[in-house]
């Protein structure tokens, strides 16, 4: 058993460590009220954008000369993962849930004997891919040294896509974040952006016979590497969100366990407190009565 | 009956305004400038650096742009920008110094000749611009 001292220590310690995961919850907690706010504007741009681009699609007539970026190559041979992440830890699943979805991805693409590869945004999905496929990362982006979320960034990454998209390093791309949903819960998404894949078409596409200026390719020519940046974007909107909730629920449980340690620890000392005076009492009665 | 129409601004950061009683909306478009009054035809455009003005019954406002897409339904209009500046919050010292950075970008060698064009409407749009 642990002397009085150790159970002292110990407590202490835990007492400490419980002190630092209460403040990162609530800076957690300022900052996800903030990341949240941001997700939340950020939503119209680029639901706007889809909405446009899909009224856009609908009404090309000329489907075999319709941009690459928004019919694909006609091939699925490469494929090209943007798995984004935080840059930082101690937030619980979240970067282990990305990593997890996008992992099933790979090992189907594997499967079928496609090609694959793979860009990491945020340095802590690197750090978690690096040792199983360290040979099918082509490039590592971290955002580390910005402070806040902005769409300059998010540019880059996209800028760095359509970059490879033209010089034709892969056919099919899709990106993998998590979607803030509430504090608790966020949702792994796995959302295909080359060639552009919606969901939705029938739904949100009308029968609006718009009037172009200049001609339909060339808006979408245009449109088309704006709007993988804004999904970019929104998609790292989402991933801070998700990121500070998912750090305030892990740090919030956190708090409670070191606090429960720190009730059975002191149960613990007490207790063996006791005995010890307990022990040393009977040491002196006995010794008391044999006199 | 009404004259009016719905507009809004959006950039990726924020919904940049948003407004139910606008009269007139004028934009760049980029094969020039678009007037939009209620109850034009579906349109979608493009936008070259210039001045937004949006006029409603009591006020005018102007900011200024530098690319973007518009799109006109049902009475609707949406501005999808990715820089916007309210004309009321830009002055001369801001001014010149986006004009400079964009004198810097439209003297390099690798651009090609739509993005030239472009840099060259903005410094000219920025130049012209009276403060009032």
């Amino acid at each position: 058993m642990a002397s009085l001292d150790d159970l002292k220590k110990r407590i202490s310690s835990v007492k400490s460590t419980q002190k630092i995961t209460k403040a990162m919850k609530m800076v957690a907690a300022a900052k996800l009220r903030r990341a949240q706010e941001n997700a939340e504007k950020g939503r119209p741009y680029s639901e706007k954008m889809n909405n446009i681009i899909l009224n856009l699609s609908s009404g090309i007539s000329d489907k075999e000369n319709a941009p690459k970026l928004l019919v694909g190559t006609g091939e699925e041979k490469t494929h090209l993962c943007v798995v984004m992440t935080s840059d930082r830890g101690l937030c619980g699943g979240f970067n282990t849930n990305i990593i997890k979805k996008a992992k099933q991805y790979f090992q189907k693409i594997l499967k079928e004997n496609k090609i694959l590869k793979i860009i990491t945004v945020g340095s802590k999905g690197y750090d978690q891919l690096k040792r199983q496929y360290k040979d099918n990362i082509i490039e590592k982006i971290s955002f580390k040294d910005s402070k806040n979320i902005n769409y300059f960034d998010a540019d880059k990454v996209g800028k760095i896509i359509i970059d490879r998209f033209e010089k034709k390093e892969f056919d099919v791309c899709a990106i993998f974040y998590n979607q803030f949903k509430n504090v608790i819960t966020q949702i792994p998404q796995e959302q295909q952006i080359i060639p552009l894949k919606s969901n939705e078409e029938k739904e949100t596409s009308s029968d609006t016979n718009y009037e172009f200026e200049p001609e339909e390719d060339e808006i979408l020519n245009n449109l088309l590497p704006k709007n993988i940046s804004t999904q970019i974007f929104k998609a790292m909107l989402e991933n801070s969100a998700s990121e500070q909730g998912s750090r305030m629920s892990a740090m919030d449980n956190a708090t409670r366990n070191a606090g429960e340690m720190v009730d059975k620890l002191t149960i613990q000392y007490n207790r063996s407190r006791q005995a010890a005076i307990t022990k040393e009492l009977i040491e002196i009665i006995s010794g008391a009565e044999s006199l | 009956m009404s004259e009016e129409f719905k507009v809004e601004i959006v950039n990726p950061e924020k919904s940049f305004l948003s407004k139910e009683n606008v009269t007139e909306v004028v934009v760049p478009a980029f094969e020039g400038e678009m007037g939009i009054l209620k109850d034009h035809i579906s349109i979608i455009s493009f936008l070259k650096p210039g001045i937004i003005k949006v006029y409603s019954k009591s006020e005018e406002n102007k900011y200024f742009v530098e690319d973007g897409i518009v799109e006109f339904k049902d009475n609707s209009l949406s501005i999808l920008t990715s820089s916007i500046y309210n004309m009321s919050d830009l002055d001369r010292n801001k001014i010149d110094q986006i004009v400079k950075e964009a004198e810097i970008e439209s003297s390099k060698d690798n651009i090609d000749d739509q993005k030239r064009y472009l840099i060259d409407q903005k410094i000219e749009v920025l130049k012209n611009l009276s403060l009032n």
